[in-house]
């Protein structure tokens, strides 16, 4: 493969701005979503303060509340939820685990110039920042953000305020999804390096190829769901409307005959596979980060990468579990149930290859190392809750209570979230010829590990409890939550410590981009492609000499190799 | 961007190119979006009152559909007929059948106005029942998808065509083959929406 | 091009004619079988049957699926899978339910 280089002057507008390296689109992703993440943190934060001292006025945000002299109205609190929600996952996260990984390391991982479709690349970053845009304006709107949470139920959705806004955000979020994803499976098919077969891909780029089938599969049915229920608010049709509805009092004036459960099906179709996006990419981190601070190969590569793939097939056929409660006939409850118990399995497979990978291995406890090893027992837990809550027995109690809250935000707080911290620290010497420091690394890895145990681990009693999500109050007004809601305040004062705990992260990132740049090229002494480019890479081509590749991904401590790694592109 | 390969040739162990293989990746995300709807209408046929979604139906023209769909099917054959002209480096039957293509693309939105504003002026919105709905919104979305061909049609059969012919008659080629899959996967989603909106 | 790997373009051409013709004939089809006096399972099962046999002619021979290689055919398969997935479980989902909606 070529690597002639493109030689017209670029201006900083096609340098920076309307770029299509598909390392600045990368870089754009990554800051956006940081920034995104931030302020969902805010709008949590401001959710907690309410949760732990109710009827309060709200400090310095308390403005936004004037009407009521700065004390949070319920509206406004399901406003804080849904954002929250709608956020993290579609402007937050899923960006930063596909959209800046995936983008950035996906060409340099398999010793591509760039993306096999550069300009749709860029399209799909401001595809993003548009739904993005549209996501906070609504805040400023009459009739404010949307508050029937991130999913959008109707009938409440079709007349609540602020989900026109919601919904026109995610066809955009959608759309930028959809390129994206169709983007990464097409390079990793295509522009692989001469030498790399299949099975010598890094498992970060088959995490990425499973979530990307995924994403090009799943979400256009939650882009129709989302036209329909426009329609529904926009057109006066009713799709999700059944007859005889009353709302506010007054009969609705719609033709009626439409199903409410339509929304959840559809919607639930795409939501479940996003839960295994939210999840995979992390995994992927987390295995190229566990293989090169071991310094062993990583144990059971095939079968994790046969049972990523199963569990991308199983994704499809568990939504109902998010459903139990709808009415559900006993034959469909089992066939779900069934389901989701055996998707649990790839999961376990996982885990147990990434612990196995640990056993004999020459542990370094660098940052990245802290994040991805402290990944497995929070996710280990996450999944586990979630065992309790796919057995439809369990679900009726538990479905719409604090335990759910604390089953998700495991797997993705100190799950996803910790394993994309692992990243950047792992990859940003790659990205801009700096390592961050280790000691600010650490300030932000101890108190945060412990934090988040502090704010989600005491839901799961909540919720054990009976506390049920989405109350504005707590769980004031109910005497059975009585005895568990001093936790309240115990997780509100743990998240305002987690929130500190991010300054280290955030100082550490402008104090290293200050630093003189070293521009080492594998400074972990890694064995995959993108360490043998220059570091930052070179715009546009991205490596300075040919790629060919002769090893496998984690050809560490090879018996009879004097270094402890062999790098892919060394016969 | 020269430094990509296989824009154009295929890649030997994949036998593909990246605009083939990414067209139609492109067209497995649209079976989704048109099968989420579809199923949107199957569901809500089966929970509507019987004989509710037959008498709505019958509203609509099967006349004016029928030559809708005799519209796209010779839009197909005109859209890989100009492929084939342009392997067979004919450009001028080339711009020919693609300005065919163009002209039953027109058609079809025609008739489809006049159905619409037909619709309208007795009153009848997609608000009026769920099988309006669903049926405005169907072949609501299948409009905006053929409006978008043929932007990238007329974009092909313009001036920026005859310059890619000159400069790069290969990558021309190429671009009508992936733009003439799209178009083929438009008429197919009407070969199934007719008779299970117009027909049934 | 794999779709003219083994036929020259004018012998393609010839297909493509054909398949024109037999598009035709089967949409004259789809409607005159739609005055049949049947039961809407029959009506549905028969226009599906149809429509299938016009999109594989258009899939096969224009969109030349027919001489395509395996990876876009098994992309195609597993979007199908997912598509009938997506058409049946909510509707046999409702059948099953304990209450109208």
């Amino acid at each position: 493969m070529s690597y002639k280089n493109e030689h017209h002057e670029e201006n900083f507008f096609q340098k920076y701005v309307w770029s299509v390296d598909h390392k600045v689109i990368g870089i754009q992703y990554g800051v956006t979503s940081l920034l995104f993440l931030l302020f969902g943190f805010f709008l949590m934060m401001v959710m907690r303060y309410q949760l732990a001292y109710p009827e309060t006025p709200i400090p310095i945000v308390g403005w936004f509340f004037s009407e009521s002299n700065g004390i949070m109205l319920p509206e406004n609190y399901n406003t804080l939820g849904a954002m929250h929600g709608t956020i993290m996952i579609f402007l937050g996260v899923v960006p930063l685990a596909v959209g800046a990984f995936g983008n950035y390391l996906v060409p340099l991982q398999i010793g591509a110039p760039d993306m096999a479709f550069p300009k749709l690349n860029a399209a799909s970053y401001w595809s993003y920042f548009v739904g993005g845009v549209i996501m906070l304006a609504s805040f400023f709107t009459p009739e404010g953000a949307a508050r029937s949470g991130w999913t959008s139920y109707p009938p409440l959705s079709i007349f609540e305020s602020g989900q026109t806004m919601w919904l026109c955000g995610m066809i955009f979020l959608i759309t930028s999804s959809l390129l994206g994803s169709m983007n990464i499976i097409v390079t990793i098919v295509q522009l692989r390096a001469p030498g790399l077969t299949w099975f010598k891909l890094p498992f970060f780029i088959w995490a990425q190829l499973v979530t990307s089938f995924l994403l090009v599969l799943a979400f256009p049915p939650l882009e129709a769901a989302s036209v329909l229920q426009l329609m529904d608010r926009v057109a006066g049709t009713s799709f999700f409307l059944p007859s005889g509805l009353v709302y506010a009092g007054n009969a609705v004036e719609a033709y009626g005959s439409g199903s409410p459960l339509l929304w959840q099906h559809l919607f639930w179709f795409l939501a479940h596979p996003e839960v295994y996006v939210l999840i995979l990419p992390a995994i992927g981190i987390v295995g190229e980060i566990i293989a090169n601070n071991t310094r062993k190969p990583l144990w059971g590569y095939k079968s994790m990468i046969y049972a990523i793939s199963f569990l991308g097939f199983m994704s499809f056929i568990v939504w109902a579990h998010h459903m139990f409660l709808t009415g559900m006939g006993q034959t469909m409850s089992a066939f779900f149930q069934l389901t989701t118990m055996i998707i649990s399995i790839p999961s376990v497979v996982v885990l147990t290859a990434f612990f196995l990978s640990l056993w004999g291995g020459s542990i370094r406890f660098n940052t990245p190392m802290l994040f991805a090893l402290a990944f497995l027992p929070m996710f280990g837990i996450g999944g586990l809750t979630g065992l309790p809550l796919g057995v439809a027995a369990s679900d009726i109690f538990l479905h719409d209570t604090y335990y759910v809250i604390g089953h998700f935000h495991y797997v993705v707080a100190p799950g996803t979230l910790f394993a994309l911290f692992a990243g950047i620290y792992y990859w940003f010497p790659k990205v801009t010829g700096r390592k961050l420091s280790e000691s600010l690394g650490k300030l932000h890895f101890y108190p945060s590990l412990l934090f988040m145990n502090g704010v989600f681990m005491p839901m799961f009693i909540q919720g054990l409890s009976g506390l049920s999500r989405r109350m504005y109050d707590g769980g004031t007004q109910y005497a059975h939550a009585s005895d568990i809601l001093h936790w309240n305040e115990f997780m509100t004062i743990s998240a305002f410590c987690l929130g500190a705990a991010q300054i280290p992260f955030i100082l550490n990132i402008f104090i290293t981009l200050a630093s003189k740049k070293t521009g080492e090229r594998n400074p972990w002494n890694s064995t995959t492609i993108e360490w043998s480019a220059p570091s930052p890479p070179l715009p546009h081509v991205n490596f300075d000499k040919d790629v060919e590749v002769f090893r496998g991904p984690y050809e560490y401590s090879v018996p009879g190799e004097e270094k402890d790694f062999c790098p892919q592109t060394e016969k | 961007m020269s430094s990509i390969p296989y824009i154009l040739e295929e890649r030997p162990d994949t036998g593909l190119n990246n605009s083939r293989l990414g067209i139609w990746i492109f067209i497995a995300s649209e079976v989704m979006l048109f099968g989420g709807l579809f199923s949107a209408y199957v569901f809500l046929r089966f929970a509507a009152p019987e004989g509710e979604f037959d008498y709505w139906g019958s509203k609509l023209s099967v006349p004016m559909a029928t030559f809708n769909t005799l519209m796209l099917i010779t839009s197909s054959v005109t859209m890989i007929m100009s492929w084939a002209s342009l392997k067979m480096k004919q450009f001028d039957k080339y711009k020919l059948y693609l300005g065919l293509t163009i002209l039953c693309g027109t058609a079809f939105l025609a008739v489809k106005y006049f159905e619409y504003t037909g619709k309208f002026s007795h009153g009848i919105y997609p608000a009026s029942s769920t099988f309006m709905g669903i049926y405005f919104t169907l072949t609501g979305l299948h409009v905006l998808h053929i409006i978008g061909g043929l932007f990238v049609l007329i974009y092909f059969w313009g001036p920026a065509g005859s310059r890619m012919w000159k400069e790069n008659p290969d990558l021309l080629a190429n671009r009508i083959e992936v733009t003439g899959l799209y178009w083929h996967f438009v008429d197919l989603v009407w070969i199934f929406l007719f008779p299970i909106l117009y027909l049934l | 091009m794999s779709s003219d790997s083994h036929k020259s373009v004018e012998e393609q051409v010839k297909i493509y004619l054909n398949v024109f013709g037999a598009l035709l004939v089967l949409t004259g089809v789809t409607v005159a079988v739609s005055y049949l006096d049947v039961s809407f399972i029959e009506a549905f099962f028969i226009a599906i049957v149809i429509a299938t046999i016009k999109g594989s002619l258009v899939l096969g021979f224009f969109m030349h699926l027919i001489s395509e290689r395996q990876a876009v055919i098994w992309i195609l398969i597993s979007t199908f899978i997912a598509f009938l997935i997506l058409m049946f479980l909510p509707l046999v989902s409702m059948t099953d339910h304990t209450n109208i909606w």
